[in-house]
């Protein structure tokens, strides 16, 4: 399925005036992610960027009946959603759970891991900026090798990032899928699917985030599709098993090209710190895991 | 016709859920309450109960389910004990400022480190601030009675409930409870009307960042900072006094078995020294009671059935003449006192005089078993003391061998 952007629904779900950060990559994406799902959806969501993103009370931005919980209790409040929906007769309300990487590869794992396992039919996002952004770029297990956090200011983060697509495909749930705020229509098309497949379905969605990765506001676009273009990100899904690359990706596979990771890395304060040996294991970790999503795509 | 069932206290209070109707319940299990989601899980999957049963991975889990259940018009159920109870702190809280009207039964039982799985109500008493309303139960037919009254009142206030019971001494005790006829039930306890129902065209932000001080809406009105909100939980919750009250009241026209009196009083009107307790420790301290007046001791006992909100004025007319009151608690504020010692005594104070002497006995913790004779040693201590400068600054152990 393809859309271009002139076919989207015109309704809009987030009015002007978010409290994001300039140059936030978040509001790019839950814009086209509302529009794929519509008005029936109840979107629930831990303190986090989207939490200012939605504004303060008594006024909000958005559109769309929303559940503000707990950090670690996410998948547990969809849950609570899915159940009390179904219970009072209306099931033809889509449930959005979406947090942070801190909300989902820290805090929030244990309750999408429980929510997972139960099949519970609902659509996650784990929108990744690579770090606690809101409470001010503490690192997160999410946080790639060689990053400056504020909590990892003086010796960048030596660990690599946690693999957590691949924790959440273990749990194999009926649609699994990566994608990227600079790609709208590789999202878009992902989120429509998504929310005619009954089950769980849990989307990783890459988004830059200039304030925390230290780039130029103007750059936001850009810095995504470098993440993507140098295999860093990579967009596909997994639909009953079936493993597909999407977009961007896909094209890349076809054609062969890729850029180097260094030209995605140069432009990021965070990585100022990052020995050439380290950018070097680096960029073998992206080629190794390139390969094999070639090889599981059959390219 | 109302029936009479030999139930232990976890077999009471998941047929009281089922009686409720209720819509979702997301329990984990935990010592001694497990009884009470298996009993409901068999309700759901033999098609007795038409309920969603939501097996979470966590008591946090737990109350994040009824949480988000509740707000979109469920009536949600969970149960829980100590360190279950302790793991759900946070969504406590949460639950009271999002004045969803959740019903948990907590059988009590003591805290760790190091490891108990006894009673003592450290894990109840340790949630005494969380913006719950906290009810206590001396017998299994008060289990029964108070979760069909707390779903009333929850309902009513938007507050959530408690109902919290002796874990083993309840929890696992067979004892004799009228089950009411499920007509009864329901024309008590109609189904749950969500304050506001979900509509994709006037869509709402649930709970969302709530500043300093007030600001105008959308239409100019102005609309509550964050200690607006909170002060009206208070609101809530000290309003919620006289509603039980009167709900109690109205049980009693529905099933012959009036609540509405926040105190359990016996033998009181004469008494010298009056025993302060709650849940299965009133019964115990009943029976001492008897002891001691046969042994010429006038004693009596005021059993607090509503720990949150607190029934000051009940407790202040009921202790304002009495020479000695002991009071007896399954939990400690540690480095003080029993809180509900320091509560009693607060409720007192501005009485100028008519305090009565005030002794607290810490007692029964991790399971050691409380017997008559034990709350008589706690009469014959307390009467020891001619004099507030005579009376221990410390809360008295009981039964503490080593």
């Amino acid at each position: 399925m393809a859309t271009a952007i002139m076919d989207l629904p015109d309704r809009e779900y987030i009015l002007p005036g978010t409290r994001t950060c300039a140059g936030c990559g978040l509001p790019i994406a839950y814009r086209h992610i509302l529009k794929a799902l519509g008005p029936k959806t109840v979107v629930t969501l831990p303190a986090c960027c989207l939490t200012i993103l939605h504004g303060m009370y008594p006024k909000t931005p958005v559109a769309i009946n929303s559940v503000n919980n707990t950090f670690g209790s996410t998948a547990a409040s969809a849950s609570g959603l899915v159940a009390g929906l179904k219970v009072t007769g209306r099931e033809d309300y889509t449930v959005l759970a979406m947090a942070g990487d801190g909300g989902t590869f820290d805090m929030g794992i244990q309750a999408l891991s429980g929510a997972a396992e139960r099949q519970t039919n609902f659509i996650y996002v784990c929108y990744d900026n690579e770090a606690y952004m809101n409470t001010g770029v503490q690192r997160s297990s999410a946080t790639p090798a060689g990053a400056v956090t504020t909590t990892t200011p003086v010796r960048p983060k030596e660990q690599p990032k946690k693999d957590f697509i691949q924790i959440m495909e273990a749990h194999h749930p009926a649609y699994l899928a990566t994608t990227c705020s600079s790609y709208p229509a590789d999202l878009y098309n992902k989120f429509v699917k998504a929310k005619d497949i009954r089950g769980t379905r849990f989307i990783h969605l890459a988004v830059p985030c200039p304030a925390g990765w230290g780039f130029p506001t103007r750059h936001t676009v850009k810095m995504g599709r470098l993440a993507v273009e140098t295999a860093v990100v990579v967009l596909y899904e997994v639909e009953e098993g079936r493993f597909r690359l999407t977009g961007k990706s896909l094209n890349m596979a076809k054609t062969g090209r890729k850029r180097p990771v260094s030209e995605y890395l140069e432009g990021q304060a965070r990585f100022k710190k990052m020995t050439p040996e380290q950018v070097e294991a680096f960029q073998e970790w992206v080629d190794r895991r390139w390969e094999q999503l070639l090889e599981r795509a059959g390219l | 016709m109302a029936r009479t069932k030999i139930l232990t206290g976890n077999e009471t209070a998941a047929l009281a859920a089922k009686m409720c109707r209720v819509q979702v319940v997301a329990a984990y299990p935990i010592t001694p309450q497990s009884k009470i989601p298996e009993v409901l899980s068999e309700y759901v999957e033999r098609g007795e109960l038409d309920a969603e049963f939501v097996r979470v991975e966590s008591e946090h889990s737990a109350m994040g389910v009824c949480i988000s259940a509740s707000l979109v018009g469920a009536r949600a159920f969970t149960a829980t004990a100590a360190n279950g109870l302790a793991y759900m702190h946070e969504q406590l809280h949460w639950a009271a400022g999002a004045r969803v009207p959740i019903v948990m039964p907590v059988t009590n039982r003591g805290l760790g480190a190091p490891w108990t799985i006894l009673n003592d109500m450290q894990d109840t008493i340790s949630q005494r601030d969380t913006g719950w309303i906290q009810l206590y139960c001396m017998n299994n037919q008060e289990v029964l009675d108070q979760i069909i009254l707390a779903y009333k009142v929850a309902e009513r206030v938007l507050v959530p409930v408690m109902v919290c019971f002796d874990g083993f001494r309840l929890s696992h005790t067979m004892m004799p409870v009228e089950i009411p006829d499920q007509e009864k039930v329901d024309a008590y306890l109609p189904p749950f009307e969500p304050p506001y129902l979900l509509d994709p065209e006037n869509p709402v932000n649930i709970n969302p960042v709530v500043l300093t001080d007030p600001l105008p809406g959308a239409d100019g009105r102005p609309c509550p900072g964050y200690m607006g909100f909170r002060r009206r939980l208070q609101e809530a919750l000290e309003s919620a006094l006289d509603v039980l009250l009167e709900e109690g009241r109205i049980f009693g026209e529905h099933f012959g078995r009036s609540y509405d009196d926040p105190l359990y009083r016996y033998r009181t009107e004469d008494a010298r020294l009056v025993f302060v307790a709650m849940g299965s420790l009133a019964s115990e301290a009943t029976e001492a009671v008897d002891m001691l007046r046969e042994e010429g001791i006038p004693a009596g006992v005021v059993g607090i059935r509503i720990f949150r909100p607190f029934p000051r004025r009940a407790l202040r007319e009921a202790l304002a003449g009495v020479q000695i009151m002991a009071v007896l608690e399954k939990a400690v504020s540690y480095g003080h006192e029993g809180a509900l010692a320091s509560e009693v005594k607060a409720a007192l104070y501005g009485l100028n005089g008519a305090q009565p002497l005030a002794v607290n006995f810490i007692l029964g913790l991790g399971g050691k078993d409380v017997k008559p004779a034990d709350v008589c040693e706690a009469a014959r201590r307390a009467l020891s003391f001619s004099g507030p400068g005579e009376v221990p600054e410390s809360p008295i152990w009981l039964s503490n061998e080593i």
